[in-house]
């Protein structure tokens, strides 16, 4: 009996080795600074989470189907750059297009098509010309950043493209407040679009194939899913994903330079792994999504908070990633 | 003093959170015998295995080795102890070759480097020993199956244990190969080693056994001499009740042409040379043949999953190609692959998702009135396979991969049965099923056919074509042999044809 409760002790602890983790860290940051836990903070947290969580949902479904997504940050770079630029206030001293007065969801459309694209080729490439997900992610980030690069330094100069309209700003600075609870309207955004790939995952045969082909890719072959088609499609819905999620993005920090989204491949993986979804495929629901980048968004600005420097933020973030797919991998070769 | 036994499990239970897998079992193995465990699918064989060799960790009883009561902790240990496992699901890294599976984390090192050519020359040896003639040094996933079975057992012997688990290893294997692993299991045996052979095969059992123990639902229900009963009292004490035939009557009447198949040959190099075949409504056509005869091959290619150099496929006498396996249901046909490890099983899925993915692509199904998937619908008919062919499981959201392999096999059967084909491939269906199962299958069938459904089976086991097609196709290395109606059935005929294009 002693035998079976130490290993029950260690399963538990295999299983939520991460969450134990983090929750450690977060008992540290709140003695270093009880002032953390507020609903001041918990809003905070909420409106940083919006945009990440978008852009999250959507490499989400691409590692379901058993592949990574390195162009996530760049691509978000790109879109936060193109709708800010066309959205700035027109009486802004250094305005890129003046008299330009386009309605909001023009630009944000206009990048999420762009971003779309973008996505699309990669899915052609990964699903028809068998390119490895990683490296043709990887080929399309760089010159995603290059062509980010050059729209920038053509019209932005150098400085970051500030100075954005209210009205976009409005969706991300602004919202109500629910008991003391600040709300943004990009936070509402984000849990529709949650709402909205619920339903594509669980209640659409787009859904049960994409498990299906992370499942077993051979399996699906041979049980009539048509394996490319419905990768496109898959990659085209996380393009629209970081077309949108980058846009706001952009507006939430008030500006937009070509250095945005650096690393947030990274952050939205690590999301995912820290909420559940198996980086071999197959493995995820929502919930977890929603859970990793709150969670990893509090231990962020957790950090921020308590002004630890940022050389030992990369080292935490670091540090959660590969414990997070470790804590996967042993899991996965645990039984019963 | 020596003990009697190589081996003892002492009432040896297991749960599952509510499924108990294993109660109260005592099973022993004296030294230099087979012992074969038998039982339905389900009944807890694997279970019994997996706790002997660490993979599960019981829950309570004792396990004995010699005289030392000992505790696997995992299969490392196990190996450590003398005991090799012959996994039920073919577990191997496709990618590499033969001997380094074989070898897999053991490699004969030399000045810190592994040394190939004793790999090789060793590897080489066993096969020898085992009479088998396979490459080393092909890759895996080029091998049929039957080839990569051969190297699994090849892999538990190479560890020298003293006791061998087999779960289920003549499964993939045709009867050339299985005469090969009863010379193999009688040398093992008599060099006083023990041998556990899990099969559901009772012919084999009674030709190689020494001892039996029979399980049902998680039980021991007989454990003694193989000569004591004959295969009908085995097959009455696994069931739990009197099984008079091993076959249902066949009372399906074949019509006209439905299919016809002209000088079939497909692209590459293990495909499809020359084969032709007529299919009629409501006929169960069985394809005999040997290993490498490419059975497999031909009914891939007939459902789109090779493509096809010449030749012609005529459905209801109008020329169709079966680009996609997507197409080839739209026009009609089901394909049960013959591995289901490879290509049919989602383990990490559900039971409900395995039950239904290939209806998922039908336009329209389980849509509600917002065209999205109801989940009442989709419900219904996972139940309806589970009733259907009596799956035995705790219900349908449960993972697939918690199912014993022969209740997994149904629910793949089932997923096609669900879409109601005209034209029902199957490539050794009843593999890893129990005699009870395997009787609804063929009756299942039978059914079919009756309906106007026809049916082509693969099987390795040749009194299964006997007791089930109407005709039987030979194949030999990519050609067609000769084909033979029921009444012209006879197992020399079928291994003359068979051999005929070696
Ligand atoms: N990991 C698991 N989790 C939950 N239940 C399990 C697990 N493994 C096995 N079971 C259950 O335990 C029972 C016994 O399964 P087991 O695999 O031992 O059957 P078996 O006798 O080997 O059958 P088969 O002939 O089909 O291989 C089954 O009801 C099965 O569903
Ligand atoms: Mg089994």
């Amino acid at each position: 009996m002693q035998k079976f409760s130490a290993k029950t002790v260690y399963r538990f602890a295999v299983h939520n080795s991460i969450y134990i983790f983090l929750f450690l860290m977060l008992v540290v940051i709140v003695i270093m600074d009880p002032s953390f836990l507020s609903l001041t903070t918990l809003g905070i947290i909420m409106g940083q989470s919006a945009s990440k969580l978008i852009f999250a949902l959507g490499v989400a479904g691409l590692i379901i189907m058993g592949g990574v997504d390195l162009s996530v940050g760049r691509q978000v770079g790109l879109a936060a750059v193109l709708s800010a630029s066309l959205l700035q206030a027109p009486d802004y001293f250094n305005v890129i297009f003046p008299g330009l007065n386009l309605p909001l969801l023009v630009p944000v459309a206009l990048a999420m098509t762009v971003t779309a694209l973008i996505s699309f080729v990669q899915g052609i490439m990964v699903s028809k010309i068998k390119v490895p997900p990683f490296i043709s992610s990887l080929g399309t980030s760089l010159i995603v950043y290059g062509v980010c690069c050059i729209y920038y330094d053509k019209f932005a100069g150098s400085a970051p493209i500030g100075g954005l309209r209210e009205d976009f700003t409005a969706v991300s600075q602004q919202g109500f407040t629910v008991l003391g609870l600040k709300i943004s309207y990009l936070f509402i955004i984000a849990m529709f679009c949650a709402f909205l790939v619920w339903v594509i995952w669980n209640k659409t045969t787009l859904g049960k194939n994409m498990f299906a082909i992370g499942g077993n890719v051979n399996s699906a072959k041979v049980s009539g899913v048509n394996v490319s088609k419905n990768m496109l499609i898959m990659y085209i819905l996380a393009g629209l994903l970081y077309g949108l999620g980058g846009a706001f993005e952009g507006a939430r920090t008030g500006s937009a330079s070509n250095v945005l989204g650096q690393s947030y491949e990274l952050d939205a993986m690590a999301a995912c792994v820290v909420g559940g979804v198996s980086m071999k495929g197959g493995v995820g629901t929502i919930a977890g999504v929603i859970i990793g980048v709150i969670i990893l968004q509090v231990i962020n600005y957790g950090l921020v908070f308590v002004r630890v420097s940022a050389d030992v933020q990369y080292i935490a973030k670091g540090a959660i990633i590969l414990l997070a797919v470790m804590a996967d991998a042993k899991k996965r070769s645990m039984i019963d | 003093m020596t003990s009697e036994y190589l081996l003892r499990m002492e009432h040896i239970c297991k749960s599952f959170g509510v499924v108990k897998a294993l109660d109260d079992v005592t099973f022993t193995v004296r030294p230099g015998t087979v012992h074969a465990l038998v039982g339905e699918n389900g009944a807890g064989k694997s279970t019994l295995m997996n706790v002997l060799f660490g993979i599960h960790q019981r829950d309570s009883g004792e396990i004995w080795l010699k005289d030392k009561t000992v505790c696997c902790a995992n299969p490392h240990d196990a190996l450590m102890h003398g005991i090799s496992m012959v996994h039920q699901e073919l577990d191997q890294v496709s990618e590499r070759t033969v001997m380094e599976n074989i070898w897999l984390g053991r490699y004969p090192a030399r000045l810190m480097l592994v040394d190939h050519k004793k790999m090789y020359h060793d590897t080489k040896k066993i096969f020898e020993s085992m009479g088998v003639d396979i490459d080393p040094k092909a890759t895996v996933k080029n091998l049929p199956v039957s080839y990569r079975q051969m190297a699994e057992i090849a892999k538990a012997i190479s560890y020298n244990s003293d006791i061998i688990v087999m779960d289920e290893p003549t499964s993939s294997l045709t009867e050339k190969e299985v005469d090969k692993l009863m010379q193999l299991m009688n040398i093992i045996r008599g060099q006083g080693r023990g041998i556990i052979f899990i099969t559901h095969k009772l012919d084999e059992v009674k030709r190689i056994a020494d001892d039996i123990t029979i399980m049902r639902d998680g039980k021991r229900i007989w454990t003694g001499d193989v000569k004591e009963y004959d295969i009908n009292q085995i097959v009455s004490l696994m069931v739990g009740r009197e099984m008079d035939n091993l076959y249902p009557p066949k009372d399906n009447v074949p019509e006209e042409t439905v299919l016809e198949v002209r000088n079939l040959k497909g692209m590459g190099k293990n495909a499809v040379k020359d084969v032709s075949f007529k299919l009629r409504k409501g006929e169960i056509l069985g394809i005999a043949g040997l290993l490498g005869s490419r059975r497999t091959e031909l009914v891939e290619t007939i459902f789109g999953l090779r493509p096809i150099e010449s030749g012609e496929i005529l459905l209801n006498g109008k020329p169709i190609v079966n680009k996609s396996p997507q197409q080839a249901i739209k026009n009609g046909f089901a394909l049960v692959t013959e591995e289901r490890k490879f290509n049919g099983n989602f383990p990490g899925m559900s039971v409900l998702f395995n039950a239904l993915i290939t209806k998922f692509n039908r336009r329209g199904a389980y849509r509600n009135n917002l065209n999205l998937l109801s989940s009442k619908k989709m419900a219904k008919d996972a139940q309806w396979v589970i009733d259907t062919l009596r799956v035995k499981t705790p219900g349908s959201a449960i993972k697939m991969s918690k199912l014993s392999g022969g209740n997994q096999q149904k629910v793949i059967i089932g997923r096609w049965l669900l879409l109601n084909p005209d034209i029902l491939l199957l490539d050794d269906p009843t593999r890893g099923i129990d005699v009870g199962a395997k009787y609804e299958i063929y009756q299942f069938i039978i059914n079919l056919a009756k309906q106007g459904k026809s049916i082509i089976m693969i099987s390795s086991d040749m009194s299964e074509l006997f007791g089930v097609a109407d005709r039987v196709m030979v194949m030999s290395n990519g050609y067609e042999t000769g084909c033979l109606d029921r009444s012209e059935l006879n197992q020399e005929t079928i291994f003359k044809l068979s051999a005929q294009r070696l």
